[in-house]
């Protein structure tokens, strides 16, 4: 437990030696807010109540999301192209050879990333948002406590997902194509483009019910107190864990596939 | 980066049988570009996954504004197809100055891991193999994606035709084109100053897009006076697109600005061609 601490404390010190990558991610964070806040006003203002959010939870929606981007992965970025450049190079031979498991290894370095990321570049967005805009936030501070286990099982799940992505390296050889398809359904299904509460009739529940719905859609939800009462926030937190353990456990099934593999190739 | 030592020198700069630096940093970049579409071609499986995933990226995008139109008739006063005009046009030009010098915003990293240095001494214009760096010919996906959506747009709407507005249209895409690139450019010279800058200049390109593929109706006029002019990108599509489905600006310019675009794509490589100059002068190797 001390060594992955250890390796999310470095994940989180490597990323903060970034200072004007963060500071220009904040502001594009800041100027992709601004533009997509006054088009949900439009479409607000057009439709009022739709995808049940007012206006002010819509723009929250906004620009809580462009705080959690970054941290999530949401847009690209993260392990899994490093990942991929080690099974490249066959350098992951080293990395399995040392006396920690290889899934929680990249988990605590990617959660160590994410946290850095989280404060890094979301919390000046978000106060930028709340200042120019009118924001339904919570004041209640437990909603807030519920939102934060809500991103951290959402960070989770997303690292779960890259994982495998970056696994499929052990077939392919150049993840290129794979990574740009992983980022092209994280970026529409997770909510990010529009809320899935918007998507329409049955589309809108398939969309709802799949992983990457857990990555956006349901942390914005908690904070917003679309799941309220015990039963609700245990019904949303509970699905996130549930995504979570399907899909570190078949990463996991995959990674035990790809090292044999690696066995029979020598390295 | 390997590969690049595989181009065969070009003839040193100055030599007046073969043209000016122009013609040799075209060439340059035509050879430089060549290598790294064989070396693209390598991985076909990833070629075209990458390349549909371009396209699929943006495609996504227009699926969340047609999933908006499922619920509204009008978005700021405009139209599905009214914004499918703007949301193509935009995104053509974006690919194609993504295509032909979208790597430019690499150059932070080659300064930071100080290969750059080696560019330095190629007797091929800086910006030419800086242009080239990583060709990416997967950016046809979206190039292709954004024509189509514009194809259906001019298809569908019921426009006055007259021979200006049927020039402006590809027209726009290519001034479009060329406004964005000299936005990559600056980018890429302000990295230079900054180091690891990459994003900022994303924010103008990428966000400017964003923000283009919707009717200049629903921002704030501040908004719409920056984006017309202090950084032009408002003449990538909007004053051509507004004067093609004979709208008025909200700024309330006239009608010929509409025109203006290719101008507009001429005077702003001035300042981002001084920056590029000023940002290769005042270079300082890492000495890594």
């Amino acid at each position: 437990m001390r060594l992955y601490l250890a390796v999310a404390a470095g994940g989180f010190r490597r990323y903060a030696t970034y200072g004007t990558a963060t500071a220009a991610g904040v502001f594009t964070n800041t100027v992709f807010g601004f533009i997509v806040a006054y088009t949900y006003i439009a479409l607000w203002d057009e439709r009022p109540g739709l995808g049940g959010y007012d206006q002010a939870q819509a723009l929250t929606f906004v620009w809580v999301s462009q705080s959690l981007l970054a941290a999530g992965a949401l847009i690209g970025g993260g392990f899994q192209e490093e990942l991929q450049e080690r099974i490249r190079t066959g350098d992951i031979a080293v990395d399995l050879y040392r006396p920690a498991d290889l899934q929680m290894w990249w988990l605590a370095a990617d959660l160590g990333r994410a946290g850095f990321q989280l404060l890094g570049r979301g919390v000046v967005p978000l106060v930028a948002g709340a200042l120019a805009f009118p924001l339904a936030l919570p004041v209640d501070p437990l909603r807030w406590l519920l939102f934060l286990v809500s991103v951290l099982l959402a960070l989770v799940v997303s690292f779960a997902l890259r994982y495998m992505v970056g696994l499929v390296a052990f077939w392919l050889m150049d993840g290129a194509g794979v990574n740009i398809m992983a980022t092209v359904t994280s970026i529409f299904f997770s909510g990010m483009l529009l809320p899935l509460t918007v998507f329409p009739g049955g589309f809108g529940e398939f969309v709802r019910a799949l992983p990457w719905s857990a990555m956006l859609q349901v942390p914005l939800d908690v904070l917003l107190g679309k799941h309220a009462g015990a039963g609700g926030a245990a019904e949303a937190l509970g699905f996130q864990a549930g995504w979570a353990l399907v899909l570190l456990g078949t990463g996991r099934l995959l990674q035990s596939a790809a090292t044999r593999k690696v066995v029979v190739q020598g390295g | 980066m390997g590969g690049v030592v595989g181009v065969r020198p070009a003839p040193v700069r100055h030599d007046s049988r073969r043209g000016g630096p122009v013609r040799e940093g075209l060439r340059g970049y035509r050879l430089i570009v060549g290598m790294w579409i064989r070396s693209t071609m390598t991985y076909r499986t990833s070629f075209v996954l990458t390349t549909v995933g371009h396209a699929a990226i943006t495609l996504l995008d227009f699926v969340a504004i047609y999933i908006m139109f499922s619920h509204v008739e009008a978005l700021g006063g405009f139209t599905l197809p009214e914004i499918a005009l703007l949301y193509g046009s935009c995104s053509a030009s974006l690919g194609l100055a993504d295509m032909l010098l979208g790597n430019t915003d690499r150059i932070g990293a080659r300064i930071r891991d100080g290969s750059l240095d080696t560019m330095l001494v190629r007797p091929v214009p800086v910006l030419a193999q800086v242009a080239a760096d990583r060709f990416a010919l997967r950016r046809l996906g979206r190039i292709g994606q954004g024509l189509g959506v514009m194809g259906w747009a001019v298809w569908t709407l019921d426009v006055d035709w007259t021979a200006g507005k049927v020039l402006l249209v590809p027209g726009m895409v290519l001034a479009g084109a060329a406004i964005f690139a000299a936005v990559m450019v600056t980018g890429a010279a302000f990295q230079f100053v900054t180091g690891d800058a990459a994003e900022v200049q994303n924010s103008f390109t990428y966000g400017g897009c964003t923000m283009l593929q919707y009717p200049p109706t629903i921002f704030a006029k501040d908004l719409l006076r920056g984006v017309t002019f202090v950084v032009p990108l408002a003449f990538v599509n909007w004053l051509p697109a507004l004067h093609v489905l004979g709208r008025p600006d909200p700024l309330g310019l006239p009608g010929w600005v509409a025109y203006l675009s290719p101008l507009v794509a001429f005077v702003v490589f001035l300042p981002a061609s001084l920056a590029w100059r000023a940002g290769v002068r005042s270079y300082r190797s890492t000495g890594s």
